[in-house]
């Protein structure tokens, strides 16, 4: 039996059709609207895109990582854990056992760059050339600075097979592994490209060079799981996601991602709180209580980064007594520190926390110990009769540098009962950047004996190597302090020359363990890199490191 | 013509010596030229490679040559930083901030004159206590401050307006539709208030100082009704507030750093503090020359135009 409809049936009928209807018609739009993740970043520009980022590790997190792979990369998918190598374009390498300046790299099948062309043993050769290579045509100055620092030891290249590519080092080291995530494979084939579109009119070699780097800047093309999509420079960079990217794990979950400079943290906090942007890096320090309530979510974990007064170790340095470098490590009141920072800032324990594979279990524990450290300052002969005055050259801002002002203001309040008479010769940021490279006994110093100038500790020659080494004096690297022994150049060689991975991460706890004993440094803090994020932004994790993966994030 | 001539001569010399000062300001400051593409633990083999690389190992006044050279055929260099050349740099950033100068000294001259002329019309009253008031904070108050405090009321509490950037895509895509306009809203309106206040003093002491000339007694002894008299006050206090706006306006596009940067403004102050904090030698002179080179340009236009309306310059 068929029954007609009731009049009221009919009508809730037609309800319930035009109802879908229309949500229907709202919804579709949404559906397929375009996820689109916005940053606000703090350089005052653009990082570079051309494959080697500028404006430090913010550079590598955003231009780099995003739109590149390297041979190696960090595992940044933990929160929880050490940021370690993993293997990235290459699947494996291992040192040559006879000729331990050699590695042989194999590498991963099947990748191509965003332009469609193929990564292989050739893409690396020619990526390796471009920094170090002088001969080479794509050769280029401007990218050189900021790769070859950061891998001292490597030479040049050469293919074995397709996928095979052996690379060569100036003296055995086993860090040549982690100084390879600096280096991002940019598209031979597509330079190529626009090498050929340079005009004719151009006759100049390295002129036609730098042309068609300035176009590869303009429209790059990397293997990462985001494409450059448009560029506009010193305001917005675009990036589209990879769908065809190599690693699932990776693959990108929101469509597209802006990236906009915007220097001044109280900016970056306004555009935020009036949701023009996601995600702003480092928050205005007083406004975070403020971006919490309004329901974002600060994120922040403990960076390999150090926040130190790095001391002198010149003929007539207050430092050069033990005691009085122990005293001041156990003079500073870490945890009012911490709270004078809205707890933006980990306590350090060394360069590395206790749990990393370079930890080493040093002997001298560096907490808060007032006691402890006015009685190793009465040992060396000091008394709040006779206090010891130090002089340390600071900043008043920087890069890196977190609070320099307040947070030094208050370690010299910190270390007045314990004997210590500080004063400060505090300079212009780039200029303390600059004499860090010239040294104690330069006349730059202004007569200090500490220097503060925050680093990164990613990997064994940034965090250790290049403080504690007889041939990093300057002007060659920073030892500003010529803290020189040969007890540490034994250490380091011993871990330079330590191929298995687990052999070379015991040498550098060993390096560790040694540096916390010695105290070059008075470690003062960590920075924990925040950064706010509107509660859309899911899948979020900060991991122990400089950099942080966007792919994995999606939005609501 | 003969002066016309001299006054065009002289400013060759004007200009070389602006460029001399601008090469030996950013020469002078301290840090490294190569800081932005050398990081602080490259080596001393790597940093003298580079220095060579770049030009900098060569003398001063080498260096000063080259890049005068280049700068007479248009090329202001490239960028340390970026590599993209300088000219394009600053010509996109001096359009940004035209843009930016020409919007607020628009809204400075209509609030500051209709300010000035109601306080002098009413002088004493409490509408010109008021206004002298209100131009005496806009003369005072700290732009970059009143930008913050209105990103913090219009941005982040009401969320009426963006609180940075040119533009939902940039500067380059610009349209005046509103999506546009709003982003310019908050930069003009601090960057206004300066011309704002400047203007309103002067007008409402030259309508005062005209009010109480004999011609407008005169007029209102022949039965003149008020809008009359009010026009004739208008046309006399013009040229000033006028010559008042153009000052400003030429003040206002050597862009504002402090405003520029509060509100990620893709002009010249942005440039000039990024150019700044890189270090890069390159940008920082280019920018630096072509605002110098600007005002010079514009001072002997402004000094063509009071000759021809005041024979009596050319004869002094």
């Amino acid at each position: 039996m068929k029954l007609a409809p009731t009049p009221e049936a009919s009508t809730l009928q037609l309800g319930a059709i035009a109802f879908a209807i229309a949500l229907g018609a709202l919804t579709a739009p949404l559906a397929a609207q375009e996820k689109v993740l916005r940053i606000a970043m703090t350089a005052a520009d653009i990082p570079r895109t051309l494959g080697q980022p500028d404006q430090g590790f913010e550079g590598n997190r955003f231009t780099g990582i995003p739109m590149y792979d390297a041979l190696t990369h960090w595992d940044l998918s933990k929160a929880d854990a050490p940021s370690v190598l993993i293997p990235g374009l290459a699947t494996s390498w291992a040192v040559d056992a006879k000729d331990r300046t050699k590695w042989v790299f194999k590498l991963r099948p099947g990748v191509k760059f965003h332009d469609g062309s193929e990564f292989n043993a050739d893409a690396v050769v020619w990526n390796v050339q471009k920094v170090l290579d002088k001969a080479a045509q794509h050769f280029d100055p401007s990218q050189i600075g900021v790769t070859t620092s950061r891998m001292p030891t490597l030479r040049s290249a050469r293919k074995v097979d397709n996928l095979t590519v052996e690379l060569s080092t100036s003296e055995p080291d086993a860090f040549l592994p982690l100084n390879l995530t600096n280096l991002f494979m940019a598209s031979p084939a597509h330079w190529a490209a626009k090498l050929a579109a340079v005009p004719a009119s151009v006759s100049d070699p390295a002129e036609r060079t730098k042309q068609a780097w300035a176009a590869f800047a303009a429209d790059a093309s990397g293997s990462g799981p985001f494409r450059m999509a448009r560029f506009v420079a010193r305001e917005r960079l675009e990036l589209a996601a990879n769908k065809a990217y190599w690693d699932p794990a990776r693959a990108p979950k929101v469509d597209r991602v802006v990236l906009l400079p915007m220097p001044e943290a109280n900016a970056r906090t306004a555009a935020l709180l009036s949701g023009q942007v996601d995600w702003i890096e480092a928050p205005a320090p007083d406004a975070i209580a403020q971006i919490r309530q309004r329901g974002f979510t600060v994120y922040s974990n403990a960076q390999p980064h150090v926040w130190p007064w790095q001391l002198s170790f010149a003929e007539g340095s207050p430092w050069l007594d033990r005691r009085v470098r122990h005293a001041a490590n156990l003079c500073v009141d870490r945890e009012g520190l911490q709270k004078l920072l809205g707890g933006m800032m980990a306590i350090p324990k060394g360069t590395v926390p206790p749990g990393h594979p370079w930890w080493g279990n040093p002997k001298f524990d560096i907490k808060y110990d007032v006691a402890a450290a006015r009685k190793l300052m009465g040992d060396a002969g000091f008394s709040a009769a006779k206090p010891l005055k130090v002089k340390v050259q600071i900043s008043a801002s920087g890069s890196g540098q977190m609070q320099p002002l307040p947070m030094n203001e208050f370690v010299q309040q910190s270390l007045k009962q314990c004997y210590f008479d500080v004063d400060f010769d505090v300079i212009e940021w780039n200029t303390l950047f600059t004499n860090w490279r010239k040294g104690a006994k330069d006349p730059s110093a202004n007569g200090a004996n500490a220097t503060n100038v925050s680093f990164a500790a990613m990997d064994p020659f940034f965090a250790m190597v290049r403080f504690t080494s007889s041939a990093t004096v300057p002007p060659t690297s920073n030892n500003w302090g010529y803290f020189v022994n040969k007890e540490f150049d034994d250490l380091i060689a011993a871990a330079r020359t330590s191929f298995d991975d687990k052999a070379r991460d015991a040498a550098l706890a060993r390096l560790h363990a040694r540096i916390v004993e010695e105290s070059p440094f008075v470690w003062i803090a960590h920075d924990v890199g925040p950064r706010a994020m509107s509660a859309r932004v899911k899948g979020v994790v900060q991991p122990r490191s400089w950099f942080i993966d966007i792919a994995p994030m999606s939005l609501q | 013509m003969g002066f016309l001539l001299r006054r065009v001569l002289l400013s060759l010399p004007i200009m070389l010596g602006v460029a001399l000062v601008c090469f030996a300001l950013v020469h002078l400051a301290p840090g490294d030229p190569l800081v932005s593409v050398l990081p602080p633990d490259a080596s001393a083999a790597l940093q003298e490679q580079l220095r060579q690389l770049y030009g900098f190992d060569r003398s001063y006044p080498e260096q000063f040559l080259s890049w005068i050279w280049r700068a007479l055929q248009g090329d202001l260099g490239t960028s340390i930083a970026t590599n993209r050349p300088v000219s394009a740099e600053v010509m996109k950033a001096v359009s940004n901030t035209f843009m930016l100068a020409c919007v607020a000294t628009a809204i400075g001259f209509v609030l500051g004159a209709l300010s000035g002329f109601v306080a002098g019309y009413f002088r004493n009253s409490w509408v010109d206590r008021l206004a002298t008031t209100l131009a005496v904070v806009g003369v005072s108050v700290p732009h970059y401050w009143l930008g913050m405090v209105l990103v913090i009321i219009f941005s982040s509490q009401l969320m009426w307006l963006p609180a940075t950037g040119a533009g939902p895509g940039g500067s380059s895509d610009w349209t005046w539709d509103w999506e546009h306009v709003k982003h310019l809203i908050l930069p003009a309106l601090t960057m206004s208030v300066i011309p704002m206040g400047i203007i309103a003093r002067t007008l409402r002491a030259l309508v005062a100082e005209i009010l109480a000339q004999e011609f407008i007694v005169g007029l209102r002894a022949k039965g003149m009704t008020e809008l009359g008299i009010f026009f004739h006050v208008v046309k006399n206090a013009a040229p000033t507030a006028l010559a008042v706006m153009g000052l400003q306006l030429g003040y206002l596009l050597g862009g504002s750093i402090l405003i520029e940067t509060v509100f990620s403004w893709p002009g010249t102050g942005f440039l000039l503090n990024s150019a700044i904090f890189q270090r890069d030698l390159p940008l920082l002179q280019g920018t630096i020359l072509v605002l110098a080179l600007f005002f010079v340009v514009l001072n002997l236009i402004v000094d063509m135009i009071q000759s021809a309306l005041d024979p009596r310059i050319q004869r002094s």
